[in-house]
């Protein structure tokens, strides 16, 4: 394993997409420390704020302040000559680290509270959108890696199974998974998400979505493992473990399993873009996350407001750059580990 | 259990192995591939006995019926007189003990994914679970050492070797549980003819130490008539002449067997 | 037969080098290697696996990752051309049309979804386009080759013919387009004797009524000793002994070459051992 990693880093792509990931995990677990704001602090005097300039002024960081020119817009302007003082670790709201250890110092804070300062500017309600999308990442990243989890182990269990023993529960494990790829998966998620709606908090349904996702999208991969343990199960050194007596149990977790890892893995890290994107198009269509809670596909489903764009309020697209930079990390990262592990097989 | 010098080690009598054809729709039996037809054989403890034929002549399927890994649809099996046929699973687990298998294909027949400590700790796991790691470990290092190959490389991986340090570690792995009698299943037929040579080398010692009875397949005549005390050539999955090497060689009875032995690439003489 | 060295050879290899190279590690496959390969003659390349043997003869018509994964030097020259310095066209049209290969394995190299006869006709079209009647070309191709009822096994597929028919396809496929030298790799290493003895009686017979020079790959001096005219014997890279087959088999110069000779297993021969490669005696004898 730690031979894989090194082999990524060795590649420019690898260990781009590998730092690009790290980072955006990092700030997801770190949300509370680099958001600036409550994720629902909403401020009516300043909606749709630009981004704020922050420059380096009187030897210090400070933000730049600006003043409305026309309310009905909204429009504002920089006040030239005019700063805020920022501090590192400063003090602000109230917030627990990973879940569980209550502080208030974060990256960045302007030294005054009542300083306008939104890196990312501003929403419809004057929230903070660069803290939205900080915790807004929690949901969009981790949907990935658990339904990527529940879809592999499903496939693993179905597909190794039918694959090593073949016969029968072959038979009917695969028409199983070809009635379940015959399902319109889209309708059927609006459908069950419509039924389960009025029992579910925001919080549950980000878990029912990633259980829906993963309950349509393991069929494929039983699929292919089925395929593969089925090969693996006709090598020699499989027959060699059987006639020593192996058992299945044995043979699948000793011979099977860890010739099926490389491929797990390189599945698995090119699968989950296709999550991240479910969840962004199931929220921007109004059946994933909702209100107040936030995520990327939440988010760029409210700058769909034609508004928006006639006014270029250019920074509430941010999620969607977001989740192009995540999808585009997650692919190479694939096709980088796809390329390590593939000539295992190598002789030389 | 007593074994009289009279009974064979291995006796076969009436085997057949038929595989259904399926076809259709409804893949109904359509008709059978008799693989094994009707062979009976023995071997006498201590022996080799030779098995040749060509691709699809139900050789292999012989070798791999005698250890469970082919359906038995007639016939039986003896080993020390016991009829051990009907046997499966855990109750022939003590058999399987005394009973291992060498493969064709160096290359495809070791895990890529484990260390060659792991390859041959696999079946001493599994028939001697009281082992200690230390013991287990020691036992690895000198079954390397008796297939000529340095104990030091126990924490290789298998692509780390040539095919014929390969073999010997398929041969390593079946000695591992100290069986009685090995089915050499084209045991060198994927190796260069020198390296094939320190196989069969190897193969011989081992006999001569550890008083190994071998059933050895092959589809090379040449090398089964060196190594065997007994030929018996199989074609279209009957037994077709049982003979002595140098009954064979002399005075092949069977037409199938002179074709076969005609075939054989004239080697040049040998230098003196 | 004339003496080889009284006329012009057809291939003639020189100092050929071919290093590969992957990340910081490189390898020399193959070492400073001569031979010349006569019209109408039969080359056999002898070595073990790893010798370079497969590697040479691949590097002839460059079938081998381009630099700087492989870099090649030397020269090979066919028909007063240095096959090394062709361009990337050129070579196509000696790959298939002048050299063309048989591998090991039948059943990988055919394609399983076409028939075996479009899949040689595809072969014909591009090399022969004077050619009109491809499949009337085809099937004699296939006639030739010793194939059964050829004009029916036109429409087979691989997998409905035998080992030994599939190699037959195969060198009917690599003589269709008439070519001069076939590099036969291992041609028989995985069939049955008795089908392997009927590849080769084909290509000796193929030989005597085509002109055609062969260079064949294998491990087996048996297969040497009965089919090639010259040998070269190659060993980690270099070829430590080369020259006329019965001149070479009857007083072997090098102790690789006695070791090879010696170490196949003969019928009726009653040594309780068979004599094994000591590597350690000939890196001190090559010393």
């Amino acid at each position: 394993m730690s031979n894989l990693l090194r082999e990524v880093c060795r590649r420019p792509l690898g260990i781009a997409s590998l730092v690009t990931l790290v980072a955006l995990y990092l700030g997801a677990l770190l949300a509370g420390f680099i958001a600036v704001r409550p994720v629902n602090q909403q401020d009516l005097e300043h909606t749709y704020h630009p981004p704020t300039r922050i420059t380096w002024h009187d030897g210090g960081l400070a933000v730049q302040v600006y003043r409305v020119v026309d309310r009905s817009g909204p429009a504002y302007e920089p006040v030239p000559g005019e700063y805020r003082r920022l501090h590192l670790f400063a003090p602000g709201f109230d917030y627990k680290l990973l879940g569980l250890l209550p502080l208030q110092r974060h990256l960045l804070q302007p030294a005054d509270t009542d300083t306008v300062f939104y890196p990312l500017g501003s929403d419809s309600t004057g929230r903070c959108v660069f803290s939205r999308l900080v915790y807004g990442s929690r949901v969009s990243l981790t949907i990935g890696l658990i339904g990527i989890t529940i879809t592999m182990a499903l496939g693993l269990l179905v597909g190794g199974l039918s694959g090593y023993f073949g016969g029968k529960i072959d038979f009917f494990a695969m028409r199983g998974v070809e009635f379940l790829m015959a399902v319109p998966s889209l309708y059927l998620l609006l459908a069950l998400r419509s039924v389960l709606a009025p029992r579910f908090s925001s919080d549950q349904m980000f878990i029912v979505i990633v259980i829906i996702l993963s309950l349509i999208g393991w069929a494929g991969a039983a699929r292919v493992l089925r395929g593969m343990s089925l090969s693996i199960r006709r090598t020699q050194f499989v027959l060699a473990a059987e006639c020593m007596g192996q058992g299945p149990l044995g043979i699948l977790r000793l011979h099977i399993l860890p010739n099926l890892a490389s491929y797990l893995l390189v599945a698995a890290t090119l699968s989950i873009p296709g999550y991240i994107l479910g969840e962004a198009a199931l929220s921007f269509l109004g059946l994933g996350i909702a209100e107040p809670a936030s995520s990327w596909g939440l988010m760029l489903s409210q700058a769909q407001n034609i508004k928006i764009f006639m006014l270029n309020f250019w920074w509430l697209l941010t999620p969607g750059l977001a989740i192009f930079v995540t999808v585009i990390a997650f692919n190479l990262l694939g096709d980088v580990l796809r390329d390590v592990v593939d000539p295992r097989m190598k002789t030389q | 259990m007593t074994t009289s010098a009279t009974t064979p080690l291995v006796e076969i009598s009436g085997l057949k192995v038929h595989y259904p054809l399926r076809g259709g729709l409804l893949r109904r039996v359509t008709g059978q591939v008799r693989a094994v037809d009707d062979v009976s054989l023995s071997i006498a403890r201590g022996q080799t006995v030779g098995l040749v034929g060509e691709s699809g002549s139900g050789k292999t399927t012989l070798g791999r019926a005698l250890v469970k890994l082919a359906p038995i649809t007639a016939g039986v099996i003896r080993y020390e007189g016991r009829d051990i046929t009907a046997l499966h699973g855990r109750s022939f687990l003590p058999w399987r003990k005394r009973m291992q298998m060498i493969f064709q294909d160096p290359f495809n027949s070791l895990n890529p994914r484990m260390t060659i400590a792991s390859v041959l700790a696999e079946p001493l796991e599994l028939h001697f679970p009281a082992m200690s790691k230390a013991d287990r470990r020691e036992r690895c290092a000198s079954l390397l050492k008796r297939v000529g190959l340095d104990p030091d490389h126990l924490g290789r991986y298998p692509h780390q070797f040539s095919g014929g340090q390969r073999q010997r570690i398929g041969i390593a792995r079946a000695l591992a549980v100290e069986p009685e009698f090995i089915i050499c299943d084209e045991a060198v037929s994927a190796l260069d003819v020198s390296v094939q040579a320190q196989i069969v080398n190897l193969l011989q010692d081992l006999q001569e130490e550890l008083g190994l009875t071998y059933l050895f397949i092959a589809h090379d005549l040449a090398v089964v008539e060196h190594i065997s005390d007994q030929v018996v050539v199989m074609n279209r999955g009957k037994v077709v002449e049982t003979a002595t090497p140098e009954e064979l060689y002399r005075a092949p009875k069977d037409p199938y067997t002179q074709r076969l032995l005609a075939a054989i690439p004239e080697p040049p003489p040998l230098a003196s | 037969m004339t003496s080889p060295s009284s006329n012009q050879p057809l291939l003639s290899v020189r100092d050929l080098r071919i290093t590969f190279r992957q990340r910081e590690r490189s390898l020399e496959a193959v070492r400073g290697v001569s031979f010349d390969l006569h019209a109408g003659r039969t080359l056999a390349i002898v070595g073990e696996s790893g010798s370079g043997k497969s590697v040479t003869s691949l590097s002839l018509t460059r079938l081998l990752p381009p630099p700087p994964a492989c870099r090649i030097t030397g020269s090979a020259l066919f028909d007063g051309r240095d096959l090394f310095k062709l361009s990337p066209a050129e070579l196509r049209r000696v790959r298939g049309r002048d050299i063309s290969y048989v591998f090991q394995e039948p059943a990988t190299s055919l394609n399983p979804v076409f028939t075996v006869g479009s899949q040689i006709a595809e072969a014909v079209r591009l090399h022969l386009p004077e050619i009109k009647d491809v499949r009337a070309h085809v099937v004699a191709a296939l006639d030739r080759v010793g194939i059964v009822d050829a004009a029916n096994r036109y429409g087979a597929y691989p997998h409905e013919l035998s080992g030994g028919m599939q190699q037959r396809v195969m060198i009917a496929m690599a003589l269709a387009c008439r070519p001069r030298v076939l590099v036969a790799d291992e041609p028989t290493t995985a069939l049955d004797v008795t089908i392997q003895r009927q590849i080769l009686d084909l290509l000796r017979e193929l030989r005597a009524s085509s002109g055609l020079s062969v260079i064949l790959i294998t491990h087996n001096f048996g297969i040497v000793h009965n089919f090639a005219d010259d040998v070269a014997v190659m060993y980690r890279g270099e070829i430590v002994e080369q020259g006329p087959c019965a001149e070479v088999l009857r007083n072997p110069q090098h102790p690789y070459t006695k070791a090879l000779i010696a170490c196949i297993p003969r019928l009726g021969d009653k040594r309780r051992r068979l004599t094994t490669i000591d590597h350690a005696a000939i890196a001190r004898a090559g010393a």
